[in-house]
């Protein structure tokens, strides 16, 4: 079991809604950003002097440009519905990570220096001036939320938690204070290509070595090309896919289905990162200048279509966002979506024929999975609305045996987050990640001991990162985190494959 | 009295409209520059329609989240639909049919209404998460429905008030002439505090009425891929 220096949750029979107590996640904040960081994205480097009246203008300026935040802002009426449906509550108790809770810090505000009865009685109504102290408390736990959407499900006016973060961090990093992790990045992205700041001959040198591997596994010549110009696809897939566990050997699975598909693909070495940070930090420009970078690629590369690697963030920002920001993309096959994620792909090919399977190659393991919140409430996969729960459960029940999904509460529109989303994934929030996991690891824990579950698939860059390593703090392995396509890669017959004898040495290590 | 009343009434249909009618026209101006319905979501228009529905009349999400609080809320909203409904025949003439045809059930709605607003207060006492979100406010608005449903039973099923008279000052400010308003105390208390209820809406969370409507949650079509959705103020960036 991994060390902690905190109290890690214990887990109980049954995800219980804790009573409340105050302040126990009041010293949780991530590392503040650096100027080198700011300055690229087009924020102050530090805190500006006159801090509190740029804060409120931005407020307004936000109040104008997005209905979301003003009508979210507006229309709560505390009715206490979403109160027990964010992990982080769950698992801290701290009332300030309720979604409503968190939704105040910044309505209080609101109403102080934008609404009359605020004005004029702000006890009545509960409104708060913007001081430093109010400011902390936003950093604080506007950085306690994933972004997960799941209080949104609950709300009778939809309202979207994830929302208000976003609009209080553009607020924070406006005016110099901005979080690390996620600013840094972005520069990177800007600077290199790539969230892991990975150059591109090192990308064409993991991507042989990819090659060789398969090659040997498998004797048959799997490509992994980067920047092919005249590719009919281009795949744009979470950094971590290039090395990372369990990443890469989804990353060997998509190139087994487009090779067994016989389309032509390419990776591209501009837009190698399909992570798009400039939503966890609800800037529309960052978001749209990091969107551009696949527009780009895929004009110049010629390609015909745009799929998208296994990612939550990134799946959202594509489905949702994409066009909206880089399009219109008529300039690609008009017969296939823009952009398609690559579990639509290998659906529509198994649906097909064309992959030869065999599920045994995955009976060692009892399956089930991990619906990541960005997929399952922020986007779609196929035609139909809830083709984003159904196409990843119909392609692992296609390449494994055995498939259990755990407790209804905790799957589909009402799935748990992993507790690492929204830009949360970094060590100097270890705490908060640990402790968010904790209902979703309980589901977890109960599949494993009433159905015998041994594995979780999930298709999401950071849902596996995250699981990975807080896995171990329950006692958990950290293996247990596979992804989609490394399941179909282990199932996946490539025609003129040597008949391999030492199949048991090469699964997990 | 007579005057006093006319006077608050106009002045408090006046906020009332007029300070409605600005806080849609913001909800309405502000545009949702990207797409995010909370999925799964409706991918025509008509299902949109149709989820909306189900959320205005059945409190859809509100089921999935708590079951008691839904139970009160419904009861006390229909309730309060119901009794609305049948107020309209102060300000009707002929009194429509169908106001006419709830005139029995709408009595008695008016305890669903009452029962419910007494368990969503008790919820703001009993239940630490509520009472730690609730502000002073969020207890006035409560009470203020409250007497105001109470006063009204109590001239419904106690000291009645005469009715030909109340329709007629209404139907009177209607037209700008003063009719006399019957003195009763009970009336005069529902009609105080109806007209404070109306000077506050547009600057309540009773916003969350018209406030459904507009989420973007809710509201929006899922069919970002098939039809691309750009705000004016996001168009101008594309311009550069
Ligand atoms: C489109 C019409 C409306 C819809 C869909 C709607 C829906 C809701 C819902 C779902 C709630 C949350 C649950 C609860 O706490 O009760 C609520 C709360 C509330 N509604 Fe409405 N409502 C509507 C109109 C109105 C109107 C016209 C009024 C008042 C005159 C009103 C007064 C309230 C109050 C006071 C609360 C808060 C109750 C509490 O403190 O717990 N609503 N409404
Ligand atoms: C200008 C507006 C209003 C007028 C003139 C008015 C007048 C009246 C009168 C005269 C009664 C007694 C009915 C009877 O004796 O049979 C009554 C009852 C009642 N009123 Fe109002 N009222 C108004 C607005 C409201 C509002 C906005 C509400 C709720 C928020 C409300 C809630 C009730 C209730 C619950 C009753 C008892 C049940 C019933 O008879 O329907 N009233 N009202
Ligand atoms: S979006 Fe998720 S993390 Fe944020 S408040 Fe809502 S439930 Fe909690
Ligand atoms: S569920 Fe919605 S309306 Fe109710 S308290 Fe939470 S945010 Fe407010």
């Amino acid at each position: 079991m991994a060390k902690a220096d905190f109290k890690v949750p214990e887990l109980q029979e049954f995800i219980e809604v804790p009573l409340l107590e105050e302040g126990t996640m009041a010293h949780s904040h991530p590392f503040h950003s650096k100027p080198d960081f700011q300055e690229p994205l087009g924020y102050p480097g530090e805190l500006v002097e006159n801090w509190e009246e740029k804060a409120i203008e931005k407020m307004g300026d936000l109040l104008g440009k997005y209905r979301s935040f003003q009508v979210f802002l507006d229309s709560c009426v505390k009715c206490g519905a979403c109160t027990d449906k964010c992990h982080y509550y769950l698992s801290t108790k701290d009332p300030k990570n309720m979604p409503v809770g968190r939704q105040d810090l910044l309505r209080k505000v609101y109403r102080r220096y934008f609404t009359l009865p605020g004005k004029y009685f702000p006890k009545l109504v509960g409104a708060v001036d913007l001081t430093k102290d109010v400011l902390d408390d936003w950093y604080s736990y506007f950085h306690q939320c994933s972004q997960c959407r799941r209080c949104s499900v609950f709300c009778p006016y939809g309202i979207d938690t994830a929302e208000i973060s976003m609009a209080a961090r553009e607020i924070m990093d406006s005016i110099g204070v901005g979080q690390k992790y996620c600013n840094e990045i972005i520069a990177k992205v800007y600077k290199i290509g790539n969230n892991l700041g990975l150059p591109g001959p090192a990308l064409a040198d993991t991507l042989e070595g990819l090659e060789e591997d398969v090659y040997d596994e498998t004797g048959v010549e799997v490509k992994y090309p980067l920047d092919q110009k005249g590719a009919d696809i281009l795949v744009v897939t979470p950094s971590a896919d290039f090395f990372a566990e369990p990443h890469v050997d989804g990353l060997i699975g998509y190139g087994k289905v487009f090779h067994e598909a016989g389309v032509s693909w390419t990776l591209s070495s501009k837009a190698s990162e399909a992570a798009n940070f400039g939503m966890f930090i609800g800037s529309y420009e960052n978001m749209r200048r990091i969107s551009l970078r696949i527009r780009e690629a895929a004009l110049e590369l010629g390609v015909k279509r745009i799929v998208m690697g296994e990612c939550g963030h990134a799946w959202r920002v594509a489905y949702s966002f994409l066009n909206t920001l880089a399009g219109p993309f008529d300039f690609l096959d008009p017969n296939y979506p823009v952009p398609q994620h690559i579990l639509e792909f290998t659906y529509n090919e198994i649906q097909k024929g064309t992959l030869k399977l065999d599920k045994s190659a995955n009976d060692d393991k009892v399956l089930t999975f991990h619906d990541s919140c960005n997929v399952a409430r922020a986007s779609r996969m196929g035609p139909k609305p809830g083709g984003q729960f159904e196409i990843p459960r119909a392609v692992i029940k296609a390449v494994c045996n055995n498939f259990v999904d755990m407790d209804a509460d905790t799957i589909q529109e009402k799935s748990f987050c992993c507790g690492g989303g929204g830009g949360l994934l970094t060590d100097d929030l270890m705490e908060l990640r640990v402790k968010g996991a904790q209902p979703r690891v309980t589901a977890l824990k109960n599949a494993m001991d009433d159905s015998g579950v041994t594995h979780m698939a999930a298709v999401c860059a950071i849902c596996k990162s995250q699981f990975t390593k807080v896995l171990p703090y329950y006692g958990l392995d950290m293996d247990q985190i596979v992804s989609v396509h490394q399941l179909v890669s282990e199932a996946i017959i490539l025609t003129g494959q040597k008949s391999d004898e030492d199949e048991d040495g090469e699964d997990e290590d | 009295m007579t005057v006093v009343f006319a006077l608050l009434f106009y002045a408090a249909s006046i906020v009332f409209v007029a300070g409605l009618g600005y806080r849609i026209y913001r909800f309405a101006k502000a545009p949702a520059p990207l797409k995010i319905p909370t999925t799964p979501a409706p991918v025509t228009e008509a299902g949109v329609v149709l989820r909306l529905f189900r959320e205005v009349v059945f409190f859809e999400s509100l089921f999935k989240a708590t079951k008691w609080t839904w139970i009160f809320s419904w009861a006390f909203h229909m309730g309060l639909f119901l009794v609305l409904a049948r107020h309209l025949r102060y300000f009707t003439d002929p009194v429509w049919t169908p106001v006419e045809l709830i005139q029995f059930i709408g009595k008695y709605a008016s305890i669903a209404m009452v029962v419910g607003l007494a368990g969503l207060w008790g919820r703001r006492f009993l239940v630490d998460r509520v009472r730690y979100i609730s502000a002073p406010s969020d207890h006035l608005m409560l009470i203020l429905l409250l007497l105001i449903g109470l006063s009204g039973m109590t001239m419904t099923f106690v000291a009645h008030t005469d009715i030909v008279l109340v329709k007629a000052f209404f139907r009177g400010l209607m037209t700008f002439h003063l009719n006399p308003l019957p003195a009763d105390p009970f009336l005069i208390i529902h009609l105080l505090l109806v007209a404070i209820l109306m000077i506050v809406f547009p600057f309540s969370k009773l916003l969350h009425a018209p406030g459904i409507f507009f989420s973007p949650t809710r509201n929006q079509v899922d069919n970002p891929r098939e039809k691309r959705h750009v705000a004016a103020w996001a168009r101008k960036l594309e311009e550069t």
